[in-house]
């Protein structure tokens, strides 16, 4: 079952189109990556789903509920991570949670109590009467994750969850993300982390310039850029003695790269068998170590798609933020 | 039940956040003092405290409230927390009655503070409090909504501070607080006639002096008007600046 709709959806600030026509539909439980770089229309995107800016055209559906005209409805089934915290710097943790479930009509014994179990799952029970501002940014991402769910929402907006924190906070929090999912919660997710998006997401749309350019399971979008198989193996040593002994072996074969002395790797248009190599390898007194089918990485598959380096989009994201 | 308890969080929190800090319960406590000290420097003689407590209590409210609602709002929309609340399932007409009524209050409890010191320095018998009370609230509500109107139309805590004194500097002298409207240029009395704090000065006048000069229903009827005025261009603008 979908839980949101998003048909043609466009937003345009004067003669700048943000966001062009894009559609998608996102199924209960799923976990979805939005991926794309720095201006690509993700934000603005979220924005949109959450209510915080108007829709030029299109349409979105939230469970029963349409926009804009049952947005306040909507809302209450919606959590929010925005990609800087944004809790109140005077307010402890324990302050800052209640205050945020009170938003949601939450009674006072019941948002007390659901305060205290998230900084228990969270690991913030210590800072819990701690004033926000004091918190490391580790510690504020994860305050804003607990922020958002806190009144069990069915659908969670993350807006770059882990950008410009530590490497064990994102890993941590990547796993409270996991964990969220896992207990029913559907994730819509934007990253310009590919491994990020690739670790975590069931789907993935790749958003460019406002548009989406390509959308599925990351295997789907892994094996459609897929247009040949690669194979690598590893030897004792010897490996460029054979490579045109290869060539000759199989004529389907598009190439043989030597990488060293111990590792080849083998293009070929389809998966092949592997004996016949096996056995060529064993009449030129060669001892094959490991043989493995190497499948391109998300970030490969975007690269190719998008034409953009996902380096360079890491490094625009993170430069901004400094 | 659950719009009151998000109406009733917002309250409590600005309340306890912004309103209730040492440094805003001593403003409501030295600015009254410094006018009538001013009254009294400029004077030289010994002030009739009852004379000038209309205008004294105006200005309590006036300099509170409009500067607290601006400068607080903008502090929110600028790290962002202000998001939070457009994003809440409360309509916006909730949220930013609950945003403003905290100034509110803070302004009607500015109001009194000079009212409690006169009490013991004059006789304050035959004051119309009940008429007091209901001009010291309008008064307290439009001087708000003029801040929540500053808040609106600047993105920087400065410039909501600079915005504020445009309008309530020119206030003092044009609405009858210190200086008798009937007294003014007459090419002035159109700009005092178009602003609310006359009414509610006027309102505190007659009802502390005896001294007010428009019918006390008309000035109410007004300061109600302007109220719903200001409220409802704000929100107005807010939706069409702040949700983009």
């Amino acid at each position: 079952m979908h839980i949101l709709e998003v048909s043609h959806l466009t937003k345009k600030y004067n003669n700048f189109t943000a966001v062009n026509n894009i559609s998608f539909n996102i199924l209960e439980g799923e976990l979805f990556g939005f991926l794309g770089p720095n201006g690509s229309g993700k934000t603005t995107t979220i924005n949109m789903l959450t209510g915080l800016a108007k829709i030029t055209s299109g349409s979105i559906k939230l469970l029963e509920f349409d926009y804009p005209h049952e947005l306040k409805k909507a809302q209450q089934i919606i959590g929010i991570v925005p990609d800087e915290s944004n809790l109140y710097e005077e307010l402890d943790g324990f302050g800052n949670l209640c205050f945020c479930a009170s938003l949601y009509g939450m009674e006072k014994t019941m948002r007390e109590g659901k305060a205290r179990q998230l900084l228990e799952e969270f690991d913030l029970t210590g800072a819990g009467n701690k004033p926000f501002k004091s918190y490391s940014k580790g510690m504020k991402r994860k305050l804003t994750i607990a922020a958002g769910i806190i009144h069990e929402p069915k659908i969670l907006f993350l807006d770059e969850p882990t950008t410009g924190i530590d490497v064990a906070s994102a890993r941590r929090i990547r796993q409270l993300i996991k964990k969220l999912n896992k207990n029913g919660t559907t994730v819509f997710l934007t990253t310009h982390y590919i491994e990020e998006a690739e670790n975590l997401c069931h789907r993935v749309a790749f958003i460019v310039k406002g548009e989406i350019i390509k959308i599925g399971t990351v295997s789907e979008l892994i094996q459609e850029a897929q247009q040949e198989s690669i194979v690598q193996f590893t030897l004792a040593g010897g490996a460029g003695r054979l490579q045109q002994a290869l060539r000759e072996k199989s004529p389907a074969i598009f190439n043989v790269e030597v990488l060293s002395d111990t590792v080849l790797r083998v293009n070929t248009p389809q998966l092949i068998s592997l004996s016949p190599y096996i056995k060529l390898f064993e009449e030129n007194n060669l001892t094959l170590y490991e043989a493995k089918i190497i499948r391109p990485s998300l970030e490969e598959v975007f690269v190719k798609i998008t034409g953009i380096e996902a380096e360079h989009m890491k490094k625009d994201r993170e430069g901004r933020k400094k | 039940m659950k719009t009151w308890i998000a109406f009733w969080s917002i309250l409590l929190k600005d309340m306890k956040n912004y309103y209730l800090k040492p440094p805003n319960i001593s403003w409501g406590i030295i600015f009254p003092f410094a006018w009538t000290l001013m009254f009294f420097l400029k004077t030289q003689n010994p002030i009739d405290i009852r004379e000038i407590l209309p205008g004294v209590m105006a200005m309590s409210i006036l300099f509170g409230t409009t500067s607290m609602l601006a400068v607080t709002i903008t502090f929110e929309r600028r790290s962002r927390s202000f998001e939070r609340l457009l994003m809440a399932p409360i309509s916006l007409n909730t949220l930013m009655l609950a945003k403003t009524t905290g100034a509110i209050v803070f302004g009607v409890i500015n109001a009194f503070v000079p009212a409690v010191f006169a009490a013991f320095m004059t006789d304050l018998s035959g004051v119309n409090w009940v008429t007091t009370m209901g001009g010291v609230f309008l008064i307290a509500v439009t001087s708000t909504f003029l801040g929540l109107f500053i808040a609106v139309s600047v993105s920087e805590v400065f410039e909501a501070q600079t915005f504020s004194n445009f309008f309530r500097f020119p206030m003092v002298f044009l609405c009858g607080l210190f200086i008798p409207v009937q007294t003014l240029p007459v090419f002035l009395k159109p700009l005092s006639y178009a602003l609310p704090l006359t009414y509610g000065a006027d309102i505190l006048k007659t009802s502390i002096n005896s001294s007010g000069f428009i019918q006390p229903l008309l000035s109410f009827s007004l300061l109600v008007g302007y109220g719903l005025a200001l409220f409802g261009f704000s929100l107005k603008n807010i939706k069409n600046k702040w949700v983009h």
